[in-house]
């Protein structure tokens, strides 16, 4: 936003909008900005509402002339969704939204408009409950070949037998530190993550605002598991948490910034981002808690009464070719469970400890749980934290 | 016969639009709030006051707010008056366009935007790091209420300024020089005419930015980290994240009912000075 900014105005809504896609590149806004801005819900309602904001009719075939994906943000190669379009004249339009809560409560209100979106592991059976999404058609996306998929990451896509989901890619939630503050320590566990929060990083730590990440690992520093919906175990975290949050620098899973500027030295951090911070500033370390913590799919998935179905089926089967598939790797850092994808990846990536952490580490790991995220005990927590 | 027609085809367009964006929605989030939330989220019909018993559990955002609000106003008077004052009064008319312009000029851009600007002009490589040069070491900006207040003063000022301006600016200028000829000196001139007569401008304004604030979430969001908690947040939690409507329509119930108590109490303030102002002019 240099030059241009001062041409756009007064700024239009497209353009307000441009300018937001921009400040996402420059890994500006993340997944908490959305969602504390509630702009992944504002975009997603202007988009379908202002007429002037769809993209012109390109030389619409069969699939119509677009489709709407709700993704999260930095997640796609813009260059895919291009060729895409050349392909099919389908035109993409993407709505980026900040969390799944924020996801189901838009799906829950209805008349949401998506064609596709990303659901994480643990919300799909929540989504099948409520009767917001559809069995897949599979003979629609030829690209999707089960065999070459790893089942730990494409198994919570099937429900009671039938596909309703299929596997985008995978992380893990560790944290990011910045180890030309640590005085030569190495930080392991999560339990030096929160004691040293409390001590020589005051003031310099971030949590997300995310329920299911920030009191999950505030569980693991009790060694309690990073699911558990007991209510004494959830005191503990609590207590913990907030004898944290006058140490805590912010809550908010918009850490990038904040980290690269130096005001923040620790975050807890998705792979995708512990990826690209490491390889801009070498010095930021991604550590997986040896205590454990989260290990999490995303997917693709349709809502019910898609209005694009036909495209949405396009779209998901083009993004599941290895070769385009690939390229997604190459722009968001998450590993994918595609042996064919995998095959067309540099050595380097493959063996990257970031994206691939060892064994003994990721098997401590757990994915989390439906009830995780729809326990109303654990979502008032944060909000009570927040709010103290 | 004929004008009560008028009146009421005048009166139609702004009727309909308050029942349906106005009245419908406050009966909606006063029914929501007897509820309770649904096992995934969202409402189900209940009569219950618990969602009202939890409140205090909000108490931290409904005082940020409380204090955070009326103190933004204050701060944004003090800027905003004497600003207005040089514009309606002191400033030549060949810049009074010009100065006017630059005042609306922020309002051109998103106040996402400009907030976000924020975040870098606070924040460790910005206003820190320049008084690094003058000895100041080691101050925190970014994430803190002082952070919130400088967000909230810039992003209101402007809506401070007009009003005032307005009520400056049609002030006679024949009474200001009746009150020197009659020996009154400029500050007591000041004091006795140009003040009382820009009341209903300062009323005007301070209402406007208090109540604006008051539901702000944007800027404590993004100046205060998630440390700096108002009710606008708390809501967007309870709505996009907790998704418990039930509890966040009775968050926002309550904060109408402040509001409504707040802004009378105000009214009445506002009335009893409009009052001695007359008893002043008789005197």
């Amino acid at each position: 936003m240099s030059k241009d900014y001062k041409d756009n105005m007064p700024i239009t809504r497209q353009k307000f909008i441009e300018e937001l896609r921009r400040y996402e590149k420059g890994s500006v806004s993340r997944r908490h900005f959305l969602g504390v801005t509630g702009l992944g819900f504002a975009t997603a309602v202007m988009a379908g509402a202002i007429p002037g904001l769809r993209p012109s009719k390109a030389h619409a075939g069969d699939l119509g002339d677009r489709v709407v994906l709700a993704t999260w943000p930095n997640y796609h190669d813009e260059a895919n969704f291009k060729a895409f379009t050349e392909q099919t004249g389908v035109n993409v339009q993407v709505n980026v939204f900040g969390s799944n809560e924020e996801m189901l409560a838009k799906l829950q209100a209805g008349g949401s408009g998506w064609d596709v979106f990303v659901p994480t592991n643990y919300t799909i059976t929540t989504y099948v409950g409520e009767k917001l999404i559809e069995p897949l058609d599979l003979k629609q996306i030829p690209n999707y070949e089960a065999s070459a998929f790893d089942p730990r990451f494409a198994e919570p896509g099937t429900v009671d037998g039938k596909v309703y989901a299929v596997p985008k890619d995978w992380g893990t939630t560790g944290y990011v530190v910045n180890t030309k503050h640590t005085k030569g320590k190495k930080l392991t566990t999560w339990k030096e993550f929160w004691d040293i929060t409390k001590t020589d990083f005051s003031g310099r730590t971030m949590v997300h605002d995310y329920q299911l990440t920030t009191i999950g690992n505030a569980l693991k520093y009790f060694g309690y598991s990073f699911n558990s919906v007991d209510p004494k175990e959830l005191a503990d975290a609590e207590k913990l948490l907030l004898e944290v949050k006058p140490h805590l620098f912010a809550i908010n899973s918009d850490y990038q910034p904040s980290l690269r500027s130096g005001d923040a030295w620790m975050s807890m951090c998705w792979t995708g981002d512990g990826k690209q911070l490491n390889s801009d500033m070498p010095e930021m370390e991604y550590v997986i808690g040896k205590e454990g913590g989260e290990i999490w799919s995303d997917f693709y998935a349709m809502p019910k009464g898609a209005p694009h179905a036909a495209a949405g089926y396009a779209l998901i089967n083009f993004l599941l070719d290895p070769a385009v598939n690939a390229k997604e790797v190459l722009a968001h850092g998450y590993p994918v469970g595609d042996s064919r994808t995998n095959a067309l990846l540099p050595k380097e990536l493959l063996e990257d400890p970031i994206l691939y952490p060892a064994k003994e580490l990721l098997d401590a790991l757990e994915f989390g749980a439906a009830a995780t995220l729809t326990d109303p005990n654990r979502a008032e927590l944060l909000a009570r934290f927040k709010a103290a | 016969m004929q004008g009560k027609w008028i009146n009421r085809l005048l009166l139609a367009p702004a009727t309909v639009w308050f029942l349906i964006m106005l009245v419908l929605p406050l009966v909606f989030v006063a029914v929501f709030s007897f509820g309770e939330r649904a096992p995934a989220g969202g409402y189900v019909p209940a009569f219950t006051f618990e969602q009202y018993l939890n409140l205090p559990a909000r108490v931290t955002a409904f005082k940020n707010t409380l204090m955070l609000a009326p103190a933004g106003t204050l701060a944004a008077l003090l800027i905003a008056y004497p600003l207005a004052y040089y514009l309606a009064v002191r400033a030549s008319p060949k810049w009074k366009t010009v100065l006017l312009v630059m005042v609306i000029v922020p309002f051109w851009t998103s106040i996402l935007i400009r907030t976000y600007a924020w975040i870098f002009i606070l924040g460790g490589r910005g206003i820190p790091t320049l008084l690094e040069f003058i000895g100041i070491e080691g101050l925190r900006l970014i994430n803190t209420p002082f952070a919130v207040l400088v967000g909230i003063i810039y992003g209101y000022l402007p809506l401070m300024v007009f009003p005032i301006y307005v009520s400056l600016e049609k002030l006679d200028k024949r009474l200001l020089e009746a009150s020197a000829d009659l020996g009154s000196p400029p500050l007591r001139t000041f004091r006795q005419v140009t003040l009382p007569l820009s009341i209903p401008g300062v009323a005007t304004g301070c209402m406007l930015v208090f109540i604006l604030l008051m539901g702000e979430f944007l800027i404590p969001a993004l100046l205060g980290g998630g440390k700096v908690f108002f009710i606008g947040n708390a809501l967007v939690d309870l709505f996009l994240q907790s998704r418990n409507w039930a509890y966040g329509s009775a968050v926002a119930a309550t904060l109408v009912v402040i509001m409504l108590v707040t802004v009378t109490l105000y009214m009445k303030l506002v009335a009893r000075v409009g009052e001695q102002r007359e008893d002043v002019s008789i005197l």
